[in-house]
């Protein structure tokens, strides 16, 4: 096999990172009781829930102004901002170019939305190592943040959350983390699809985990990690894609790391699946605590299927910028529980009209 | 449609960009190119820190035309660190009380469609209760 790890030109790394999760909070037994007649087990404890004037848009404005804080830089260093999502506020029309102009980022940048399921982040953060290791660019601001849709009564209303992360991506001399490699590892499996026009998405009910979550997730990892010769004992932290509080308990054990190395980063229990932010929400939750040299274990998953592992180093310069900026577990402790009747208008799931 | 001009106001909306006198480092918002205090031209871009404090507030309970959805929400006329008074809806209040005089921090919101649901979003500045640390 050929080697598959993509490594840029010349080292890079997170310069900057932010995170964002609104302040409500529904608990999934508030859920049960509605649905289920309060039976049945639960897949996290609560979910974010985004409030009536908050949309995919203003969370990244915001995680994007904490990664800036971090980063130290000036917005017009910023060569690129790529917003990750599948639930961008508009059909047509640019997430990115609010973003970019909210931060003052604007005009000598390319702007563009990307999109894979839950791991379009982590594909914009791909693309940033590329455009700023090949020195076409020095920064790229790279963000995965959702709001995401789940159908009333169905097993993912229970999870689906709001959130994400943004990330810096700059020269390692620079970086508070290296971005040492990466490797996805992309097939096409239809666990997991929203089609156009509809709310709401369809999923394959139990052919979402081994064929799909569990046979990507563990692949793109065991191979990062193969063609890098390291094992799960070389990481100190690991943080992977967490649709429920099981799934990525079990990958990691699959792996080899144990229930401590994901501890920090694993927030699905308190925030919900946050879609597009759920795997690298959990890395800003570990770099807020990391310590220099500590390496960290990402991978994303995305349905329809894919999965993004990375290889990251964490530097001195995270003494310093850790504390520039809310960290994610502030967030998380920013909290009001609201009821299913509060959520449902929060949510539109009201039909006015 | 009122699209010019919310795309003119864009820089002021979504970041709190005002205006410093060059003569007199009074700090203006929104901008408005003459310095108030001194009365010379100040046309120079300021982005205020965003920090400020609530002077005084009113919940909205019949809201206007575009803003129904979100009734009732409170509106405040918020002092910013720097000076300058503005008035902005409150938000992300949860069951928080409010207070005069509490710290208030501005955030980038949806503030209504240009028209209906088919409309351009509007996107501005609102306050909500400063986040203290864990």
């Amino acid at each position: 096999m050929p080697n598959t790890l993509l490594t840029p030109n010349r080292p890079v790394g997170i310069v900057g990172y932010g995170s964002y999760v609104p302040r409500y909070r529904i608990a999934a037994r508030e859920i049960a009781r509605v649905w289920a007649g309060s039976k049945g087990g639960l897949p996290v404890k609560e979910k974010a829930v985004p409030g009536l004037d908050e949309d995919v848009i203003t969370m990244s404005i915001e995680a994007a102004r904490n990664a800036m804080l971090r980063a130290q830089i000036e917005p017009a260093q910023l060569r690129a901002v790529w917003v990750g999502s599948e639930s961008h506020p508009y059909a047509v029309k640019p997430t990115s170019t609010v973003v970019a102009e909210a931060i003052g980022a604007v005009p000598h940048i390319q702007a563009g939305d990307w999109e894979f399921a839950c791991k379009a982040g982590t594909e914009a953060m791909v693309a940033a190592m590329g455009f700023v290791g090949s020195g076409m660019a020095d920064y790229a601001l790279a963000i995965g943040m959702d709001t995401a849709q789940g159908k009333p009564g169905d097993a993912l209303e229970y999870t689906a959350a709001a959130g994400g992360a943004a990330f810096i991506i700059g020269p390692a001399e620079n970086a508070l983390a290296t971005l040492n490699a990466s490797y996805s590892y992309v097939t096409d499996t239809p666990d997991f699809w929203r089609r156009e026009y509809q709310k709401y998405p369809e999923h394959g009910v139990r052919f979402t985990g081994e064929p799909a979550y569990f046979q990507h997730i563990t692949s793109s990892s065991k191979t990062l990690m193969a063609e890098l010769g390291t094992t799960a004992k070389d990481y100190q932290w690991a943080v992977f894609h967490q649709p429920n509080t099981k799934f990525p308990q079990r990958a990691a054990q699959m792996l080899g790391f144990t229930p401590e190395q994901i501890a920090p980063g694993l927030l699905v229990p308190v925030i919900g699946n946050t879609y597009s932010g759920a795997s690298i929400i959990g890395l800003t939750a570990i770099l807020d605590i990391a310590k220099p040299g500590d390496r960290i274990l990402l991978a994303s998953f995305g349905s329809g299927a894919g999965s993004d592992a990375f290889d990251i180093t964490v530097t001195d310069k995270i003494t310093l910028r850790a504390g520039l900026a809310r960290k994610t577990q502030e967030y998380i402790a920013r909290r009001t529980e609201i009821d299913y009747a509060t959520y449902a208008r929060y949510r539109d799931k009201i039909t006015m009209k | 449609m009122e699209i010019p001009r919310h795309w003119r106001l864009k820089q002021q909306r979504y970041g709190l960009v005002g205006e410093v006198c060059p003569h007199c480092d009074y700090k203006i918002f929104p901008p408005r190119d003459v310095c108030p205090n001194c009365g010379d031209e100040a046309k120079t871009l300021y982005t205020f820190s965003g920090k400020g404090e609530v002077f005084s507030f009113t919940t909205i309970y019949e809201a206007p035309t575009g803003f129904d959805h979100a009734a009732p929400y409170t509106v405040a006329i918020v002092k910013l660190d720097e000076g300058p008074m503005v008035t902005a809806q409150l938000t992300d209040l949860g069951d928080q009380p409010i207070e005069i005089g509490m710290p208030v921090e501005m955030v980038t919101r949806k503030m209504r469609n240009d028209g209906d649901e088919r409309g351009v979003i509007v996107y501005g500045y609102k306050f909500r209760p400063a986040v203290v640390a864990a």
